[in-house]
């Protein structure tokens, strides 16, 4: 049996010194690549590596075997410095069978090196992957890149064959030898992982045994084998001192949206249905009933919703998560939000659509939807967090706004935002701002349509607070009496109060803030998850002599159009690259008419950096 | 607050909306009832909540001065669940019709009813679509003419109280709108049932399906067809001087039975706790068979939000207080100097 490797282990091998690595792991959805990807992850984050990840698995649970469809893959960007995105290409590719080596190949860069399961590379796989020869042998692909076949399958069974496991269970644990050869390859620090593998299967002894044997295994085989001659070193990046943790989009909105109730003194009622790719808030709101949280699985997202209102409408802070199919069923009760004036978040983790759509992947096509997608005049506030972290603070001031203003608060999300993960520096609770709740404290003349000069919200009297019993409903409402009004002029003014309500959050808002050049030739305005992706592409086209800035906007109505009419004037061209075919820019272009030009993509992956960087030198090479 | 507080009347239940069903519409009788138990419940007014759907009975909460959340179609159950959970020590009472309760709500309803909140449920069942003015519904009778079936239902219809049992309420009952003792009498039961309490009530739409239910509301005939059902009391039914009774045939089929030629013990008696005889019950069709009123199911099971109540104290317990910083610390970290 191999050798312990611990923190002290003398290593051998010449290190390199690189800034920036970017692996993906690959294989069948039932390899564990999910799994090996995040804990790989974890290990360069407590390494002090700036991280990104982006985990990119197939809808069904379980596609047949070693096809194409079933292939799973786990992309991590780690670096010295700063890093915006998982990055485009990898330099690293791990693949576990012919599919997986099928589906990625081409996207590992010229020169980059591919650990390939030469096991699993039979002639049946690679018939199932469509290929005909055996590629690991390509020519081409050897002269491209550097290949490493590596007869992981059967070291893995080798090294714990003597434990009288199951072949099946012992071949299982294959993805923890790739961890390890990984963690040696990059100078990993693997004493977290040792940890974390006796407590993920503290159930079963023998595969805590079976998995620390076959993790070392790998480690070993990379430091005694002749196949690698060095080992490459990502040293820690500048990072802002602090506690860390590693943070994903869909748990920092739960935690935030926790915190910002317990801030306000407020139970969470969340009423949800399971879907792809929100389950994950109600999965972890769900183990923390400790804290005041209620957690509804309805019978379906209207129920979902439904119930949140009536959560609200009994004192409690309501929230609901679904993604862009239940959104859509969500409509009219959130109507009904806006009408009776409660409090109420929704949380739109969107996904590939329309209609079931792409269920596991990214997309930003529900900007129309959440401005438009209720009948009559419904306007919501609109908050995009940009990066997984983020998430946690606009759940926060999307809180804030829902019981400031007494308004419905749509958080757009997205599957890149919700799985992706990022460090994030762990805020002390107590300096968190406390978010105020305002009560009726009058008492003659009270009706529930009364309002707050400052906010124009309406006071949230609940039930159980004597002598103020009233009705509210989905029925229009008369501004002086709160009884119920089919006068015209009444219902316009009454519309436009709804309106004028969103428009003053407007007041709460940080000023907007511009990276990159202050003025020039490029603005790209953006939202949401593409965050990364125009914040490289903005650093690397002003390195490259563009002057370019990026503005990335946060909440998304109301739209502090003033303000941004001033930042536009001081650029020629204004860009808006959206995962839809254009969602944003029709926006700006309405409301500013200014002629902001488009940088779609919907192919239900984020953007690449050096992509969108062509297409922006194009338009700009164009206007010139 | 002292408890003396002066006992409330009906007038103080009474809102300052004016009422606008048509006229002869049942659901007068039923508000009515409804303000006339209210007082007697010793509930604080504050502490009500009446909240509905759409539809003609949905108006209900504007007239009774109390909360109340007149809300989407079909949502009332919904809307109250969330409501019931977020404040358990509430008394809430949902109003709905067939169309809100059991066509665009009905999914609502049957997860209501399995899950067992304490809520109280009137469905005010008239058989037809009357605020969009008279299409059939999903208790019109087959063949049954109306504004969108000229040639008659061809939907088969639910039998609502069978529906709910098939849902496991724990709590069924049916009654008229014209029979107010009775329908009082039901409003007290269902409020003192713990878990959801569900109430048909028969209703009479003067303008769209008047007279519906006459052979069960109708003065010289609802002696005949109504089974008034008492718990440990036999199945009987008509005049006292022709009095009649259900007994179980001997193929297990409900049978009609003149008490004059037949021994009493022959009569079943009523369970409420009887989960089969309440689906017989049920099953009882016009006009072969009376119709029951009365309560036809009343058990006891757990009640929803106590059993969320419940584990939110155990995860106290085990958990322990809430702290933040702990929680945001759950994970690996590691600490940049």
């Amino acid at each position: 049996m191999a050798e312990v490797p611990s923190e002290t282990t003398v290593r051998e091998k010449p290190v390199e010194q690189v800034d920036t690595v970017v692996i993906r792991f690959a294989g069948d959805s039932g390899d564990g690549m999910q799994l090996t990807g995040t804990q790989f992850t974890n290990e360069s984050a407590i390494a002090g590596n700036d991280i990104a990840t982006l985990p990119d698995y197939p809808a069904e649970i379980r596609a047949p075997a070693g096809t194409l469809a079933g292939v799973s893959g786990f992309q991590v960007n780690f670096s010295e410095g700063r890093v915006f995105t998982p990055g485009d290409r990898p330099d690293v590719l791990v693949v576990m069978n012919p599919a997986a080596l099928s589906v990625n190949i081409a996207d590992l860069r010229d020169g980059g090196i591919l650990v390939a399961d030469s096991d699993a590379f039979t002639l049946s796989n690679i018939r199932k992957a469509g290929m005909d020869g055996d590629p690991l042998a390509d020519a081409s692909l050897n002269k491209r890149v550097r290949v490493f076949a590596v007869p992981l399958t059967r070291m893995t069974t080798d090294s714990i064959a003597d434990m009288g496991l199951p072949k099946k269970t012992m071949v299982r644990c294959k993805n923890f030898f790739a961890l390890g050869l990984c963690s040696w390859m990059f100078n990993r620090p693997i004493e977290q992982t040792l940890a974390w593998i006796g407590i993920k299967f503290a159930k079963s002894p023998a595969l805590v045994e079976a998995n620390t044997r076959v993790f070392k295994a790998g480690w070993n085989f990379g430091e005694t084998t002749e196949v690698f001659v060095h080992t490459y070193e990502v040293k820690p990046a500048k990072i802002e001192p602090g506690t860390y943790t590693n943070m994903t989009g869909n748990r920092a909105l739960a935690l935030g949206l926790m915190a910002a109730a317990s801030k306000a003194g407020k139970s969470m009622f969340f009423g949800s249905y399971p879907i792809t790719p929100a389950s994950d808030i109600l999965h972890e709101l769900a183990a923390h009933k400790n804290f005041d949280v209620t957690t509804f699985q309805a019978e379906d997202e209207i129920a979902a919703v439904c119930s949140a209102i009536g959560a609200s409408f009994g004192g409690a802070l309501g929230v609901t998560a679904s993604s862009g199919p239940g959104i859509a069923l969500k409509g009219e009760a959130m109507g009904l939000a806006v009408i009776t004036e409660l409090p109420l978040v929704i949380v739109n983790v969107q996904r590939g659509g329309p209609s079931t759509g792409l269920p596991t992947k990214t997309e930003q096509a529900d900007l129309m939807q959440a401005l438009y997608g209720r009948n009559g005049e419904s306007p919501l506030a609109i908050v995009a967090p940009a990066t997984p972290v983020e998430c946690f603070n606009m759940a926060f001031e999307a809180v804030h706004v829902a019981l400031k203003y007494m308004v419905p608060v749509m958080i757009l999300s997205d599957g890149y935002l919700a799985n992706g993960a990022q460090p994030w520096k762990i805020p002390d609770y107590d300096e968190l701002p406390d978010i105020s709740v305002r009560y009726w404290k009058g008492d003659l003349g009270f009706h529930p349509y009364l309002r707050n000069e400052d906010t124009l919200s309406r006071p949230w009297v609940i039930p159980g607070t004597p002598g103020f019993e009233h009705r509210i409903g989905g029925l229009e409402k008369d501004y002086n009496s709160g009884d119920i009004s089919y006068d015209p002029a009444n219902h316009e003014r009454m519309t436009r109060v709804r309106a004028e309500k969103i428009e003053r959050v407007n007041e709460d808002l940080n000023p907007l803030c511009v990276e990159g050049s202050e003025l020039g030739e490029l603005l790209m305005v953006g939202w949401g998850s593409t965050y990364g992706a125009l914040a490289q592409a903005t650093e690397e086209l002003n390195a490259e002599g563009l002057a370019t800035g990026h503005l990335h906007l946060r909440w998304l109505n109301p739209l502090p159009v003033e303000e941004l009419k001033r930042i536009f004037a001081r650029y020629k061209t204004i860009v808006v690259p959206e995962l839809n075919m254009g969602q944003l820019v029709r926006i700006l272009r309405e409301r500013l008419l200014v002629d902001a030009i488009p940088v779609s993509r919907v192919q239900g992956q984020p953007f690449k950096v050096g992509e969108l960087k062509a297409r922006v030198k194009a338009i700009v090479e164009e206007g010139r | 607050m002292s408890g003396e507080q002066a006992k409330l009347n009906r007038k103080d239940f009474v809102s300052d909306q004016d009422v606008r069903w048509c006229p002869g519409c049942g659901d007068y009788a039923i508000l009515a009832q409804v303000q006339r138990v209210m007082p007697e419940l010793n509930i604080p007014r504050e502490n009500i909540v009446f909240v509905s759907g759409i539809g003609c009975s949905s108006r209900f909460p504007y007239y009774m001065n109390t909360y109340g959340f007149h809300s989407i179609h079909g949502r009332a159950t919904a809307i109250a669940s969330g409501l019931k959970l977020a404040r358990p020590e509430l008394s809430v009472w949902v109003v709905t019709g067939d169309g809100d309760g059991l066509s665009i709500g009905g999914n609502h309803l049957i997860h209501l009813l399995r899950r067992n909140l304490d809520i109280n449920v009137l469905l005010f069942n008239n058989e037809i679509y009357g605020l969009t003015k008279g299409q059939y519904s999903p208790t019109s009778r087959m063949g049954q003419i109306t504004k969108s079936s000229p040639l008659g239902v061809a939907d088969h219809p639910f039998d609502t109280v069978s529906l709910a049992l098939g849902a496991d309420a724990t709590f069924v009952a049916r009654t008229v709108d014209t029979e107010t003792q009775h329908l009082q009498s039901m409003l007290t039961r269902a409020v003192e049932h713990k878990g959801t309490s569900f109430i048909e009530i028969l209703q009479n739409c003067p303008i769209f399906n008047d007279g519906a239910f006459e052979e069960v509301s109708g003065k010289g005939s609802r002696i005949q067809n109504q089974l008034v059902l008492e718990h440990g009391q036999p199945l009987l039914f008509g005049p006292e001087d022709a009095r009649m009774g259900v007994a179980l045939g001997k193929d297990m089929s409900p049978q009609v039975v003149n008490m004059e030629s037949t021994p009493e013990e022959q009569v079943l008696l009523h369970d409420e706790t009887n989960e089969a005889l309440g689906f017989f019950l049920s099953r009882l069709e016009r006009p072969e068979f009376p119709v029951p009123l009365g309560v036809i199911r009343a058990m006891d099971r757990p009640i929803y939000e106590k059993e969320v109540a419940a584990q939110a104290k155990r995860a106290l317990s085990e958990m322990g207080q809430p702290d933040f910083n702990k929680l945001f610390c759950g994970g690996d970290t590691w600490t940049v100097e």
